[in-house]
Parts: structure tokens; C-alpha cells; sequence
């Protein structure tokens, strides 16, 4: 399955552990944007827009690498995008139980490879950029992505991949070590 | 202080030595990284996990092509030094690989990583206060070594100090670390561990262990790349039999009151390269 951006309601088909690629406009924003973003507002329109977490090296105007980045440092900072229309966030490591509830009836998480820099980069195109002055890593820069490869990490009715796995994790450690309490945060 | 023209050519090879080196290590993966991580993907039965190996097989290739770092956070520069017996510590191997790390900064290009630690003002060109680290040893050889180091599997390592009555819990310690890593330090990982020392040297240990092959194991770390593979946290947190590409240890003798264990987290792209200064 292919998704192409702007995205509508397909996205609520989606479950947690679906594979499809997506092509379109995407935007990256880090920490430092999401703060820029809330104080001035979103440069672009949020309206099924797709955005994406990632800090890329960039070269006289050309995409060198763009991995995604950790999305949970985002945890407390995304909501008001899910609120203007944003209908998916891609990144990796999946992110907070306030997300996925932010998330539930309108928009997904999609997981991209971490570390996958030369992969996404040789299928995205830069179209321009906002918030330049926060530096390479932290500016939103608009890419043309063509089918990038991503799982559904989060979908819009609360199946969390990542913490599902996580809870089996947590099972498996404690019968291996025999811990009858739960001493792990 | 390098008014002497030989410091300063000794200087000048080594900044030359430390780009190459640096070049080397984030374009390209050592041999037994790529072996192990093909053979994780050929074992792998999980489908989701299967498609992330492939995707990681299919960017270390695209990044050898386009000559391009493999992953964007190209870390923050560690640096081992050997030095021979007729090269005495100077200021100007200091500023040697200090300028290596500023061209390769410029000409690969790598990610500035390096901010003050309170004001996070970037320097620009990934070196700063204490950066890169450099660490030197003695040696046959006047070599510099670099390995990389990412932030998300930095973020996520670890150090106990155990009792000495608890050595049969460092793979409960060394599991749990990873645990509470979850998928943030983009597994399949590699653990080095550091045990005894002192508090900074198990650390040191920790991270110094991850110079070492990936393609052995001896029965001790494998039991523990056991215990985090049993977890299932696999690639990328999605899930899996590959959670771990291998678990490698290394031991300092320490205080008959203390047992240190560094548990220094690395990414897949377990970045490292050696070159000879030549002079």
C-alpha cells in the first residue's frame, strides 16, 4: 500500500504493525521547531500534513542524509499539531501514552528505520525550508518523499506496537531472572 | 608551541590520519558488522524485523554508493591514540586530530554535534571543551582510531555499582538495560560491558570494549547476548529475535568492596576505523 500526503481519513484504516511506503510532502521538525512552532505558529498547512522527525545533513541545497530521529523527546510537544490537522508522524522508537491518546480517531505514528540516513535521503527531495536560523538539525525543512518504507507503529485506536512489545519484554525479564516484583520502572 | 617543523608535520599527518579515519568509519561498516548483521537477517523469523534488516542492509549499501555518512547522527568524535616508543605525548597530537575532526567536520560532511552542555551553544565543527576524546596508549605503531559515537545509544547506556556478593546478577543488570531501552537506542544493538575498575574505568572499559569484533563471543558474553535476545524487543523496538548483534566484555581488576558495570549501548551502525599515521 502506498499513501500519498496530503492524508485524510485513510489513515484510520491503518493497524498497528501495517507495512506501506509513502510519497509526498512531508516536514521535518525537531525540539527546537515543535518550541518555534507553538510560539509563532505552523509555517506550513498543518491540514493532513505528514511530519517527520529528523535532524538531515544538508549541502548546497541537496539532502545528504535524513534519518529519523528519536520521537520520544517529542512526547510533550506534539499535540497542538494533531489538534491543526496533522495525520501522521513519522520518526523512530514510537512514543508516549499522551500521543497515543492525541492520536486516537485522527492520525497515526509511522516508524522509519533509525539510522536509515542514506536510505531515506536517496528517496526525498528538498523543496525549501522554514525556521533556517534554528541551524541544520532543528530547521523544518520541506522534503518530496518518494514511497519511503514505514510500519505502522501507532494507529488511530490506540494499538502501540512498541508498547506491546514492550509489555512481552517485560514479561520475558521477569520470568528469566524470577522477579516477583516489579522492580523495573 | 609548535614552532618545532617536525611537531608540526607529526601534527599535520595526524589530522590527515584522523579525516581518512573518520571518512572510513562513517561511510563504511567494518567487515564483522556487516557479516553479523546479514546473518541476523537471514535467522530473523519475525516479518516486521525482516523488512527493517533488509532496510538497514539496503542503506549501508546506498550509503557506500553516494559516499554518504550511513546514518545522519554522525556522533560525536572518540578517538584512540597508540603511540610508539620514540613519540612523545605533545600538544600538537592534540591539535593534530582536533584538526582532523574540524576538516572531516567540513569535507565529508558530518553532522555538528557538539553544543556547550548548559547553554547548547553549537561550536560548528565537533570539537569543543573536552571534544573529541582522545585517549592514548602505547604501541608498535602510531595509529588513530575513531569510533563515532550517536547520541540515542549513548543516551540509553548504563552504570551499576553492584555489591561484590552480586556478580551472578550482571546479566540480570545487562538485560534490564536494555529493558529500559527499549527500541530508543535503534536495536539490533551492541552491548559493551565494562566490569570492575573504578566508576570512571568501567565506563572507559564499556566503551572501549566496543573496538573489539562483533563476529566472536565467548561463552560468558554469549549468555548475555542470550538474555537480551530472549527480551524480543528486536530491530528497532518493533520486535523479534534480533535484539542484540552480540554482547562483548571487558575486564579490570577493582576494590575488594566494589563491582562496577558500565553497560555502554551502540546502535547497529557500530561505527569504527584504524589508520596508520604515516611519517
Amino acid at each position: 500500500m502506498n499513501l500519498q500526503t496530503p492524508l485524510g481519513d485513510e489513515v484510520l484504516a491503518l493497524r498497528a504493525g501495517d507495512q506501506l511506503t509513502l510519497s509526498g510532502t512531508i516536514y521535518t521538525a525537531r525540539d527546537e521547531a515543535h518550541l518555534r512552532m507553538m510560539e509563532e505558529g505552523i509555517p506550513f498547512d498543518p491540514e493532513g500534513a505528514a511530519v517527520y522527525h529528523c535532524g538531515p545533513v544538508v549541502q548546497d541545497g541537496r539532502l545528504v542524509v535524513a534519518g529519523p530521529t528519536t520521537s520520544a523527546r517529542m512526547n510533550a510537544l506534539t499535540g497542538f499539531l494533531i489538534d491543526a490537522g496533522v495525520r501522521a508522524l513519522i520518526g523512530k522508537g514510537g512514543m508516549g501514552q499522551e500521543v497515543v491518546e492525541q492520536l486516537r480517531g485522527r492520525a497515526v505514528y509511522l516508524a522509519l528505520t533509525g539510522g536509515c540516513a542514506a536510505l531515506a535521503a536517496a528517496r526525498m527531495t528538498l523543496k525549501g525550508a522554514y525556521f533556517e536560523d534554528l541551524g541544520m538539525a532543528e530547521a523544518v525543512w520541506v522534503i518530496e518523499a518518494d514511497r519511503l518504507p514505514l510500519t505502522v507503529g501507532i494507529d488511530a485506536h490506540g494499538g502501540d506496537l512498541f508498547e506491546a512489545i514492550q509489555q512481552k519484554a517485560k514479561t520475558q525479564f521477569h520470568q528469566r531472572f524470577n522477579i516477583k516484583q516489579d522492580t523495573v520502572s | 608551541m609548535m614552532a618545532n617543523p617536525a611537531d608540526t608535520a607529526l601534527s599535520d599527518a595526524l589530522a590527515d590520519a584522523t579525516e581518512r579515519a573518520l571518512r572510513e568509519a562513517e561511510i563504511r561498516l567494518p567487515p564483522d558488522v556487516l557479516a553479523v548483521l546479514r546473518k541476523a537477517a537471514a535467522a530473523e523469523r519475525d516479518a516486521i524485523a525482516r523488512r527493517e534488516l533488509e532496510n538497514i542492509l539496503e542503506n549501508i549499501a546506498l550509503a557506500e554508493e553516494r559516499q554518504v555518512p550511513i546514518c545522519q547522527d554522525t556522533g560525536v568524535p572518540v578517538i584512540y591514540l597508540t603511540l610508539p616508543p620514540d613519540i612523545g605525548l605533545s600538544p600538537g597530537l592534540f591539535e593534530g586530530v582536533r584538526e582532523g575532526v574540524r576538516r572531516a567536520t567540513a569535507t565529508i560532511p558530518l553532522r555538528p554535534n557538539v553544543v556547550d552542555p548548559l547553554t547548547r551553544e553549537n561550536t560548528g565543527d565537533n570539537t569543543g571543551a573536552g571534544m573529541p576524546a582522545v585517549h592514548v596508549a602505547p604501541g608498535d605503531r602510531l595509529t588513530v582510531t575513531v569510533l563515532p559515537k550517536g547520541a540515542g545509544s549513548e543516551n540509553v547506556s548504563r552504570l551499576g555499582m553492584l555489591l561484590p556478593s552480586q556478580a551472578a546478577q550482571i546479566p540480570r543488570f545487562v538485560a534490564e538495560t536494555m529493558l529500559l531501552a527499549g527500541g530508543r537506542p535503534c536495536p539490533p544493538v551492541i552491548l559493551g560491558v565494562g566490569i570492575g575498575g573504578t566508576f570512571d574505568a568501567a565506563a572507559a572499559l564499556a566503551k572501549e570494549t566496543l573496538l573489539l569484533p562483533i563476529d566472536t563471543m565467548d561463552g560468558y558474553e554469549q549468555e548475555l547476548c542470550d538474555a537480551v535476545n530472549a527480551l524480543g524487543i528486536g530491530p528497532m523496538g518493533l520486535g523479534g529475535d534480533t535484539t542484540a548483534l552480540a554482547v562483548k566484555v571487558k575486564r579490570a581488576d577493582c576494590h575488594t568492596a566494589s563491582l562496577p558495570v558500565a553497560v555502554n549501548v551502540q546502535c547497529w551502525a557500530c561505527r569504527r576505523a584504524t589508520v596508520e599515521v604515516k611519517r
